[in-house]
């Protein structure tokens, strides 16, 4: 039973860490990034690549990876995004779509689909003993990593300039327009900030499954994007609840109903709780004014 | 002008996208209507050696001496060249190129010309390489090396009468209902059964757990026929668990399952990529029980950056072991090593038994038939013939991964398996 909960918690935190990165995407910019698996992909190559073949250390691939990773998101962004912002969006999902597959192929082409084994970061650091069960130092990382971004950018959102701007924008564009805000420039750095958060969850999530291929971040950032929605999209917090309760709910199903149908589950209770609460269970209703 | 300029960039990466789309897409769209296009990306590999191969073909000698075999065969291979199976199908490729080296240096009189296709371990793909195949008057096929595409392409192949022999797609459904495709390797009821035989003769257990994928033919098919065979033996399978492609990345509730039970060995009939994060997650727990895995599990020790101490005395079931004595295995052994740089595993194994197979059961029919020339002759012609020769009890073949092969009407194969330890990061037979 405990020995579940960790299990659950530590899948759910990884998928909640890959959350808060749509979240923050979607509660500004107001569209889904469905390429934000493959950045966490990108991520999780560049620092395989760090440690594994230029000897580097840990901490500075992180960096390389939260540095190639951020520039690439405005890469996407001012390539495939910006032309589109006033386009219906039924065409920026599309678009989003589209850069997913770009980002698959070209990993493809440039790291080929062979299995690469991710190195174990935190190797040298002692797993918690709790009740019996043994804590991964890598799931003790990506709650507390959770936990610390929440935190992070709850206050960046609430107190700092840059923040209320987006805030703005979420709100309203066009009045953010009218009361000086520069709407482009702050939708370009709400994707470098999802970005950076994507290397950082492509670094923990492959850490945490250390296996390593073109379409390692598609099946996560499904299931993070399912959490997104659960806790409520948009909601900081929310994603982060919803990360961990889809974690929890998809190692319970297994335990304790049946390995094969785990994933059914998973979506049978996001249906259930869509149905009650439309909104998710953060999610707050915004009335349109008209 | 500056708009105009943002707009092309974006047109170009949005149909960038679309190509790169495209190869998946095309090729759901199209199974078997000979559209070679979906290719695009993945021929690419599989053509890269076979001018060398396909460029000594043109020997045609003195053809119709008595019982003599002439001519020139054109063998294709379809196989992963790239993509998560690419272990696999980069060691059958340089397997079979060994043997028709071998087979040419015999005699001038008859060639094998060699095409290797690549297909990423993916049914639709491998039906654009069988087609791409087809257009090079293939005659007989090595392949496919994989069970999933294999089943699609021995189905198109049926239809087509190619003769195709399979060093390596293992489930049943491959050659059921089909007179035309034989098997090199064993069946995966061959290798469940055997396995669980295994099991039980050398007392390795008292209580068994199973962690199979059950969105995955070759991995349910080998469960199935352990788990008959361990109950008739009276192993006791204490704990039962399944995963899916969309579902292999935690192990904690199958392996907690097991170790809650008691279970001192796991069978594991899959792949070698989620054997090897159960392997991980199993350490992490402290669970160390005995691994016991199938030929799927060939190829752990080479994935790029694995930890080998992780697979310490993994067993695997496999007809083949690289550090066997007799001569045959030993020329194999160091050839391999001088042209590839590595130690043949199983599937290479496979593979360089496949055109001698091939390359004997025409030389019987040559002899018994006062000579053959292949020159010309159609694959539904080489089809009829091969098919003869396989089901004919008195044919049977040598090869690394066994002596005295013999096949069933049914076209699978007979000979005896072998289990090998992983130890300090190489196999050694038990």
């Amino acid at each position: 039973m405990l020995a579940n909960l960790i299990n659950g918690i530590s899948l759910g935190s990884v998928y909640a860490i890959i959350a808060l990165g749509y979240t923050m995407v979607y509660g500004i910019a107001k569209m889904l990034n469905f390429a934000h698996g493959d950045v966490i992909m990108v991520g999780g190559y560049v620092a395989f690549c760090s440690i594994t073949y230029l000897g580097w250390p840990p901490v500075l691939a992180v960096l390389a990876s939260v540095v190639v990773c951020t520039m690439l998101g405005i890469l996407i962004e001012g390539l495939a995004y910006k032309p589109l912002r006033n386009a219906t969006s039924l065409a920026v999902l599309i678009t989003a779509i589209g850069v997913s597959y770009f980002l698959q192929n070209a990993a493809l082409l440039i790291w080929t689909s062979n299995t690469k084994v991710f190195p174990n970061i935190f190797a040298n650091l002692p797993s918690l003993k709790l009740g019996g069960t043994q804590v991964a130092p890598v799931t003790l990382i990506t709650v507390f990593a959770n936990i610390v971004i929440m935190i992070v950018l709850t206050l960046f959102t609430t107190k700092t300039k840059m923040g209320k701007a987006m805030r703005a924008v979420s709100e309203d564009k066009g009045a953010a327009t009218l009361m000086g805000i520069n709407v482009n420039r702050t939708i370009s750095v709400t994707f470098a900030i999802g970005s950076g958060l994507a290397a950082i969850a492509g670094v923990l999530l492959c850490t945490a499954y250390p296996t390593l291929m073109p379409t390692t971040g598609a099946m996560p950032g499904i299931k993070a994007f399912t959490a997104a929605v659960f806790g409520g999209i948009g909601s900081i917090p929310g994603a982060m609840l919803g990360g961990i309760l889809l974690g929890v709910i998809e190692i319970f199903g297994k335990a304790y109903i049946s390995t094969q149908l785990s994933d059914a589950i998973v979506f049978a209770v996001l249906i259930i709780v869509l149905l009650v609460k439309p909104t998710g269970l953060l999610g707050h209703k915004v009335n349109e004014k008209v | 002008m500056k708009k105009r300029a943002v707009s092309a960039v974006l047109a170009a990466v949005l149909s960038m996208s679309m190509m790169a789309g495209c190869s998946d897409a095309t090729a759901t769209g199209s199974t078997g209507d000979g559209v070679t296009a979906g290719s695009t990306d993945s021929g690419a590999a599989g053509s890269t050696d076979n001018g060398a191969a396909a460029g000594s073909a043109d020997n045609g000698a003195a053809a119709g001496e008595g019982g003599a075999l002439t001519g020139t065969l054109n063998l294709g291979m379809i196989g992963p060249l790239t993509g998560g199976a690419a272990i696999y199908g980069n060691a059958v490729k340089n397997g079979v190129q060994i043997a028709v080296d071998e087979i040419n240096a015999i005699s001038p009189d008859f060639q094998i010309a060699y095409n290797p296709q690549d297909d990423e371990h993916d049914a639709e793909k491998s039906v654009n390489a069988y087609n791409n195949l087809k257009d090079w008057n293939v005659q007989v096929i090595a392949g496919t090396v994989t069970t999933n595409p294999c089943i699609a392409v021995s189905a198109e192949a049926y239809a087509d009468r190619v003769f195709m022999l399979t060093p390596s797609a293992s489930s049943p459904d491959v050659v059921a209902g089909k007179d035309n495709v034989f098997q090199l390797c064993f069946s995966d009821p061959n290798q469940g059964s055997a396995s669980a035989q295994y099991i039980s003769d050398n007392a390795m257990a008292t209580k068994v757990a199973i962690i199979y994928n059950n969105s995955d033919a070759y991995s349910t098919g080998i469960y199935q026929t352990f788990n008959t065979k361990a109950a008739e033996l009276g192993l006791e399978v204490v704990s039962t668990t399944t995963f899916t492609d969309d579902t292999a990345n935690d192990f904690s509730v199958q392996l907690a399952d097991a170790k809650d039970k008691g279970a001192d060995l796991v069978f594991l009939p899959i792949y070698y990529q989620p054997a090897s994060l159960i392997l991980q997650q199993a350490k992490g727990m402290g669970y160390e029980p005995t691994f016991f895995g199938v030929d799927g599990m060939d190829g752990i020790l080479t994935m790029d950056g694995f930890d080998a101490s992780l697979a310490e005395g993994v067993i695997l079931l496999t007809p083949f072991s690289a550090d066997a004595t007799d001569e045959l295995t030993k020329s194999f052994v160091s050839k391999y090593n001088t042209n590839y740089g590595e130690t043949p595993n199983q599937f290479a194994a496979d593979g360089y038994d496949c055109p001698y197979a091939i390359y004997r059961a025409l030389q019987y029919y040559a002899n018994a038939n006062g000579g053959l020339d292949v020159t010309g002759k159609s694959a539904e012609e080489i089809c009829t013939i091969l098919i003869g020769v396989f089901t004919d009890p008195g044919f049977s073949s040598d090869g690394v991964t066994g002596s005295g092969m013999v096949w069933t009407a049914n076209g699978e194969v007979n000979k005896a398996p072998k289990a090998m330890v992983i130890q300090n990061g190489v196999y050694v037979g038990l």
